[in-house]
């Protein structure tokens, strides 16, 4: 299943709607990457949400989308992981290091601001 | 009595990463119906994933059997008939991997659980994950 990414202003935002195949993770991050420079975007959201597991594979795939981003220039920010998922992921030994994340979308929005006010 | 995979309560046929998501929402219901909390069926979800991901990277396909043993525990069952495992102890080393991965799903999946067992040789592998209740 295809995640829409939408763009407001100099952000892209991709909201997961649903569980997601290790295809589908893999193909969000590539369109995401290709995107940020296409759109010339500053910030990234993922907002995961809808997503009913983050495991081992889930969570590298973040990492690295969110490693790709920056190194196109733009930051990312992973929005909405839930109590469950959090607990899950904290069980198994994984972890999003030297990634952002933020409560929900309008948390990940404010954090891309002070972030592009900083530069 | 600790029950086997000789009588499901559910059986998914695993060998696309589509079967993965099915075997994982399957069994985050079971484990709901038979009383486990969110948080504890969430974390049987993912170790599901982890195991069903194995099957499709390593063996090409197989099957994953979940089962409610009666005495609080849910029974996860992954079987292959692939190459098998060549390093078992490797396999559950944290960092270690063949296939380019992370080397955090079998480790990860071996912490959360109270029953694993992993028989692997020539003819296949087959990994049991138990999980009781809290």
């Amino acid at each position: 299943m295809a995640v829409p990414i939408l763009k407001q202003g100099d952000v892209l935002i991709a909201s997961i709607q649903s569980a997601l195949t290790d295809v589908d993770l893999v193909m969000l991050r590539d369109a995401l990457v290709e995107k940020v420079s296409a759109y010339r975007t500053r910030g990234v959201i993922v907002d995961v949400t809808a997503l009913d597991v983050v495991d081992s594979f889930a969570s590298r795939t973040l990492r690295d989308l969110a490693h790709m981003i920056r190194l196109r220039g733009a930051e990312t920010v992973i929005v909405g992981i839930q109590p469950d998922v959090a607990f899950a992921m904290v069980q198994l030994g994984l972890t999003l290091e030297n990634i952002a994340t933020a409560l929900d979308l309008e948390e990940g929005l404010a954090f891309l601001a002070r972030a592009n006010r900083r530069r | 009595m600790r029950s086997d995979a000789a009588n499901p309560d559910v059986q998914v046929a695993i060998a696309s990463s589509d079967d993965v998501v099915v075997a994982r929402q399957k069994g985050r219901a079971l484990a709901l119906e038979i009383g486990f909390t969110a948080s504890e069926a969430t974390l049987i979800a993912a170790a599901i994933s982890e195991l069903a991901r194995n099957i499709v990277r390593y063996a090409g396909a197989g099957e994953m059997l979940l089962r409610d043993d009666g005495n609080g525990m849910l029974l996860m069952v992954a079987r292959d008939r692939g190459p098998g495992i060549p390093d078992v102890k490797a396999a559950l080393r944290v960092g270690f991997s063949t296939s380019g991965g992370l080397g955090m799903g079998l480790p990860g999946v071996r912490r959360i659980a109270d029953v694993f067992e992993i028989v692997s040789n020539g003819a296949g592998t087959t990994v049991t994950v138990g999980k009781y209740k809290r």
